[in-house]
């Protein structure tokens, strides 16, 4: 560990104090820390002159980061340390055209041309719309049979592509195929006007519009020495708990609807309703886009919608409690739900499952209570205690999760009440940023660890935007889900992650 | 069972009357602008730079409602001068020019092709399209599902086969990745049918505009029928849309 660099959440440091190490003692460092309980957080290249550059933060109850310059080529862990790296350093080679040495598994991710201009790794030349050249996993023998879903699907969902290898019933392989959401976000970023970042961020993926943004606005204030009220911090705060329960609550009902126990599919979508539209009275906007800017919020929350916040919760509250015992009590639910798209615990820790998906497993880490942001260093965090790894363990953790970030908004308006007359709301405008800096944000979305990384060059400009969504973990460990389960489990077992194709897709 | 009733009885009916009698959304919505044409070129000026979408016009005091995602930063830049946000939700437009506009559009359900009223109006079948944006246009259009808007009431329902739909609903920029997919469904949906372009994304790019990886125009690829602005268009603009479109 002595070569890695411990770092602080959300802290620019100057550029020239990341530690730059010879590209052996870098794969070195790397595999002995991730080896010892060490996760990634981010591993990825940018071009600096002409040379490329590696670049990894990692952690374990810390921070970590470390870099290295590397030619055209580089050497894979993915084999040899853990799979943690996989996708990664797949990315690395789609972005780069660098070439992970002794990759597995060396396919496309996301199907684009990359940045640089380097021959392709992957020897596609992008004339052709998707599907473009690549091969899929597959399983040879008698009685095997292929099944091959999407990209456009039977419902109003994004678009994704899924091979799935079985025998019969049984799924031996699920491979998961996405890109199509490709809007090239992490390329177009660095060369926008700063007004149109936020806009981004909140559109990275539409369900997480706080939490990237957050990101996104913790990193520029970084950079830039903006200070945050401690108001705007509270309703910051509030937003991204709200942003968590939506989503599970959402889809606590779609798990229901997919055990056909439609009763609480119809109360808990509506309910949802409830909490995009608090947000919307927060802000206007029913995924709280607009609300989050540097420096601050666009709007306070005055006594009105303090008074309208406290109402809501005090009445639904209990509804919450009353639909989630019906859900959780029904034996027809049990059933589907116990033992259902099982990820063992190691196999978690393997893959570097992250946010209540690796909670489920097992794996403790919540970025709230490790690498807290805005208000989490005094709030309570939870603790859950069904880790089976099943459809049962993540609607569980969810349904905790709900309880408990109720809770966690009831003590943050009560400390915000000293705050309502004195905030002010900011507005947007450009900031200048430091030059030759080095920033990395993380903040646990309601699917988990969402993490950007920004540096900027001599001049204050950005030079690479590096942005990590939860899912890009966590897709792995619904294919994993899927090995030797019926295939007519795959809506439930698909929706009990519920993963972002966009957020991954960037 | 007991529990079942229990909770029915608590959750009562929820849906919405929303037609027949007016619905009012909080007063923070930002929905139509409305826009003072008599407003200082300066303060007009200001809010356009401040635009992230780029898609006020200073010198015809106007806003494209295509690109806008009612961010509400001009506004607060202008202090309200020169543009102020109502909470009229009804934004529907036919023609894509109606969308750039100086706070007034068209009444939608007057549109030039009443036709589709006459065979879509008691059924409209759609296959939704998600084609590269941010996935709130796709689960705003879903709530619609929801006990509380009950779109099948309507006789409006979201289909899985594009050969059982009467046109395609397309949210997105739609991505170089989904392009093929996207026409691939268009031509799969028998005639005649009808276009949707839903939110800013499929309308002109919204928030990706520029992007090389994107087409970022539903109708550069498509002859579009109906455009819903939003980032995303609030659950009820979809549904004015709709009923006032083909009903
Ligand atoms: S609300 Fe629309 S017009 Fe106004 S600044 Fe935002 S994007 Fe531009
Ligand atoms: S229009 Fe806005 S909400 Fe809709 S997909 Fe695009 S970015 Fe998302």
């Amino acid at each position: 560990m002595d070569n890695l660099l411990e770092i602080q959440n959300g802290i620019a440091i100057s550029r020239a104090s990341v530690p730059q190490v010879p590209s052996d003692v870098f794969f070195k460092s790397l595999s002995e820390f991730v080896k010892n309980e060490g996760y990634i957080v981010q591993f990825f290249a940018y071009q600096e002159e002409r040379s490329y550059r590696l670049l990894a933060v990692v952690r374990n109850t810390r921070l970590f980061v470390i870099g290295t310059e590397v030619g055209k080529t580089f050497r894979s862990l993915t084999g040899a340390v853990s799979e943690k790296f996989h996708l990664f350093e797949r990315e690395i080679a789609e972005q780069f055209g660098l070439k992970p040495d002794g990759h597995p598994w060396l396919k496309m991710v996301r199907y684009h041309k990359n940045y640089t201009g380097e021959k392709d790794v992957f020897g596609n030349h992008y004339q052709d719309d998707i599907p473009g050249n690549y091969p899929y996993f597959t399983v040879e023998g008698e009685s095997i049979h292929e099944v091959a879903v999407g990209p456009v699907h039977a419902g109003i969902i994004e678009p994704g592509h899924f091979r799935f290898q079985c025998a019969g019933e049984e799924v031996l392989h699920l491979e998961i195929q996405l890109g199509y959401q490709h809007r090239g976000i992490e390329k177009m970023l660095p060369d926008l006007p700063q007004k149109r970042l936020p806009i981004i961020g909140e559109s990275i993926a539409g369900d997480t519009s706080i939490g990237h943004n957050l990101c996104l606005c913790q990193a520029l204030e970084a950079l830039a020495d903006i200070p945050v009220d401690r108001g705007a911090s509270i309703i910051r705060t509030i937003a991204l708990e709200l942003e968590r329960i939506a989503n599970h609550i959402g889809d606590l009902g779609a798990l229901s609807g997919d055990v056909a126990f439609n009763p609480p599919a119809a109360y808990f979508g509506r309910i949802r309703g409830d909490f995009l539209n608090l947000l919307q009275v927060l802000c206007g906007n029913r995924f709280g886009k607009s609300l989050v800017r540097p420096g601050g919020v666009t709007q306070v929350i005055g006594e009105e919608q303090l008074r309208i916040i406290r109402e809501k919760l005090t009445e639904i509250t209990p509804e919450i409690e009353h639909v989630c015992d019906l859900l959780f009590t029904a034996h027809t639910v049990q059933a589907r739900f116990e033992h259902t798209g099982t990820v063992t615990e190691a196999m978690a820790k393997d893959l570097g499952l992250v946010g209540f998906a690796g909670r489920a497993c097992g794996i403790a880490y919540d970025a709230r209570i490790s690498f807290p942001t805005e208000c989490y260093a005094e709030l309570p965090g939870n603790s859950n205690h069904v880790t089976n790894g099943d459809v049962n363990s993540r609607a569980t953790v969810r349904r905790e999760e709900v309880m408990h970030s109720l809770k966690l908004i009831g003590l943050l308006l009560d400390k915000y009440e000293v705050f309502m007359d004195s905030l002010i709301a900011v507005q947007m405008r450009d900031h200048d940023l430091k030059p030759d800096a080095f920033v990395v944000t993380i903040n646990e979305g309601w699917r988990g660890e969402i993490s950007h990384c920004l540096l900027t060059d001599g001049k204050g400009k950005l030079q690479r935007y590096k942005i990590k969504d939860p899912s890009f973990h966590n897709w792995t460990g619904l294919a994993m889900s899927l090995r030797n389960q019926e295939i007519s489990d795959f809506p439930l077992c698909n929706k009990s992650y519920n993963l972002s194709y966009c957020g991954f897709d960037l | 069972m007991l529990k079942i009733i229990r909770n029915k009885l608590e959750q009562g009916c929820k849906t919405t009357a929303y037609p027949k009698e007016p619905i009012s959304l909080y007063r923070r919505y930002r929905g139509l602008p409305v826009i003072d044409k008599n407003c200082h070129t300066d303060i007009v000026s200001r809010c356009a730079a401040i635009c992230p979408q780029d898609c006020i016009d200073s010198a015809d005091k106007t806003i494209d409602l295509g690109r806008c995602t009612f961010c509400g930063h001009c506004e607060t830049a202008g202090n309200g001068g020169f543009v102020r946000f109502s909470q009229n939700f009804e934004m529907g437009a036919a023609d894509r020019q109606d969308l750039i506009t100086d706070g007034t559009l068209p009444i939608l359900a007057a549109h030039a092709k009443q036709h589709f009223k006459k065979l879509f109006g008691r059924s409209l079948q759609l296959r939704q399209v998600s084609a590269a944006g941010c996935n709130s246009c796709e689960a705003d259009t879903n709530v619609l599902n929801t006990p509380f808007f009950d779109l099948s009431r309507f006789g409006i329902d979201f289909v899985a086969s594009p050969r059982h739909a009467d046109g395609i609903h397309v949210t997105g920029p739609i991505s170089r990745n989904m392009k093929q997919a996207l026409l691939d469904t268009y031509d799969a949906v028998p005639s005649p049918k009808v276009v949707i372009a839903s939110g800013c994304c499929s309308i002109s790019g919204g928030p990706f505009y520029g992007s090389e990886e994107i087409v970022g125009d539903l109708s550069s690829l498509l002859p579009v029928d109906l455009y819903i602005p939003g980032c995303p268009p609030h659950p009820l603009t979809t549904l004015h849309a709709l009923l006032s479109y083909f009903k």
